[in-house]
């Protein structure tokens, strides 16, 4: 299962990375042998296995949907989003979306 | 400061053990002001040659030293009061930059501490400062990080291995007496055994990953990086136990991890799996690790051959499954919350395009995108699917080896440190690296590296297996090899 550069510069656009069109052979054959590698796996067959995505089989835990976080909600909101690039009125500021 | 500098019955402070280190602060030999200050002037004086440090914080460590000075002085008894630590740069410290080895978060000042961090200061454990790695820990040289490259202490031309790289060698060269460090596919244990110290990765769920930056969630572990097996079951002491900010945390009580290690090792059984003493793994290494099995042996436990068949297929499952997580994961650096953002950015599509383009580097773009690609429409049964197929079968070849024995050992990496650059343009050869770790993490099995040999003079791990939430053995088997022998004694430094 060979990648093209089509597919790459495709997941790239999707994954919000953008490669420089002098760069995209060069990416494009680093992970079409990743690739390779990875197909490895297809030499088996796991029709009769089930996915594992947790190795203990564990199930997700759940908690009730309240704050229990002690304190002043005000203020720990602001150290949180102290580090925010641009910020007003305890809101995350962007470029504009909408004209 | 004079007298702490000098000598603690005739050895050097930095080659004392986390044991001696609290009995010279419990019997007055020195303090943790003076012990403190010994360090941050090691660091001072030769990180310049390891580059092993991102940030050190002279002042809130000498504070936290101050403090520990007086909880010792009221009588208070605690394994890791008043004792110098590292932590990886992946573990968030309120206030502190915690860069993750990346651009994207050179500036990122986390708003609250780790668990692991809270958890090891409320032990009294000095927090000397913030150690490098592989970019979020993405690598297994330590050629990633966005700090520049960190330098193996034993050969400073040579890789400290990855991506915990920073803590093993800070540990190995001495300027800290213990380090944390985690563990994805093998980056707590390819490092120590790189730069000749013990490290634990623990099992899935042992120790909280709340606050610890994440790369693949179902793999992720933090654990200790140390001298011996003794220093790391007192870490894992203060390291372990349930977090109910942890989903994945197991909610298990802890044993003490240091009750059992003086116990010997004629009881148990030894696992020794065929395919990990395969055509990849470097003959001298190979007769390394057989001479640390007979060792074992001589110990008075029993070796016994096992199968896993299904190891080859690590890898390959490993580089779905972590890179797919990753991708998911790495989603959230997108210039709005916190962390780099571009200059300028023309629109929102604009900013996170540029902001995620400027703000990772090489190897982290490339698992994004391999994660990506295996998660999208068309592709997912061929890859993740397929991979966590892959994984489960990886877990019941452990499963039925654990039937007869109760560890598995074998070498922790296929040859020594290797030289800078010699990896970095074939990322498969890179990843083959961990061909005989990777498969501990799919498995979510405790697994470390413990110093056992040297090879012209670099030194070789020996990797010990254990069963789910059973480190107690494999610390044990350790600590018995460590009376035995005096690998991990070894010192890059005098």
């Amino acid at each position: 299962m060979s990648i093209s550069r089509e597919e790459i510069a495709t997941t790239a656009r999707l994954a919000r990375i953008r490669l420089r069109d002098d760069e995209i052979d060069d990416v494009t054959s680093r992970i079409a042998s990743i690739l390779d590698m990875v197909d490895q796996m297809q030499a088996i067959d796991t029709s009769a296995v089930e996915p594992m995505s947790n190795s203990l089989d564990a199930a997700q835990v759940l908690r009730s949907d309240k704050v229990d976080e002690p304190g002043d909600k005000i203020a720990a909101r602001e150290a949180l989003m102290a580090g925010a690039p641009a910020q007003q009125d305890g809101l995350f500021l962007v470029p504009k979306v909408i004209e | 400061m004079n007298k702490a500098k000098a000598m603690s019955n005739n050895q050097a402070l930095h080659q004392l053990s986390l044991c001696a280190l609290r009995e010279g602060l419990d019997s007055k030999q020195f303090s943790s002001r003076e012990l403190t200050e010994y360090f941050l002037s090691r660091i001072d004086q030769h990180d310049g040659e390891y580059n092993s440090f991102i940030t050190v914080t002279p002042e809130p460590a000498l504070a936290a030293a101050d403090a520990a000075d007086r909880r010792i002085a009221s009588g208070e008894q605690n394994a890791l009061l008043g004792i110098p630590m590292a932590q990886k740069d992946i573990f968030c410290t309120q206030g502190v930059r915690t860069s993750c080895g990346s651009k994207m978060l050179d500036n990122f000042l986390p708003p609250y501490d780790a668990t692991v961090v809270a958890q090891m200061q409320q032990a009294g454990a000095v927090t000397l400062g913030k150690t490098n790695m592989d970019e979020f820990a993405m690598g297994s040289s330590n050629e990633t990080s966005f700090y520049g490259k960190v330098k193996n202490p034993w050969d400073t031309n040579t890789v400290p291995g990855g991506s915990s790289g920073g803590s093993a060698a800070a540990v190995a060269a001495r300027l800290v007496p213990a380090a944390t460090g985690t563990d994805t596919g093998g980056s707590i244990r390819q490092p120590a055994a790189l730069c000749g110290i013990t490290g634990l990765k623990p099992t899935y769920g042992r120790v909280s990953r709340y606050g610890m930056i994440a790369f693949a969630s179902s793999l992720d572990q933090g654990g200790p990086m140390t001298r011996s097996a003794e220093d790391a079951a007192l870490m894992l002491n203060a390291m372990a136990g349930h977090d109910p900010r942890d989903s994945t945390s197991a909610a298990l009580s802890c044993p003490d991890f240091c009750d059992g290690l003086e116990q010997d090792i004629r009881d148990l059984r030894i696992g020794v799996p065929k395919e990990y003493f395969d055509d990849r793994l470097d003959s001298e290494m190979a007769g390394a690790v057989r001479e640390a099995l007979t060792e074992l042996e001589k110990l008075g436990a029993t070796l016994v051959d096992v199968e896993l068949p299904n190891s080859a297929l690590s890898v390959p499952a490993y580089y779905v499954i972590a890179p797919a997580e990753a991708s998911s994961n790495l989603s959230r650096f997108d210039g709005v919350r916190y962390g780099y953002r571009c200059e300028d950015p023309q629109d929102l599509e604009d900013m996170y395009t540029r902001t995620r383009s400027e703000g990772f580097g090489d190897e982290v773009k490339r698992r994004i995108l391999v994660g990506a690609y295996a998660l999208s429409a068309g592709y997912y049964d061929a890859y993740y699917r397929k991979a966590q197929q892959v994984r489960r079968l990886i877990k019941d070849d452990f499963d039925r080896a654990f039937e007869k024995v109760d560890v598995i050992a074998g070498p922790t990496c296929p040859s020594p440190a290797f030289r800078f650059g010699e990896k970095q343009s074939d990322p498969v050869a890179m990843y083959l690296e961990d061909i005989y770790t990777i498969a501990v993490n799919l498995a979510g099995l405790p697994g470390m590296s413990v110093p056992a040999g040297m090879i012209n003079n670099m030194p070789v791990g020996l990797q010990l297996i254990g069963k789910h939430f059973d480190e107690a053995t494999i610390l044990r088997v350790a600590h018995q090899y460590q009376r035995a022998t005096d690998w991990h004694t070894r010192s890059p430094v005098e």
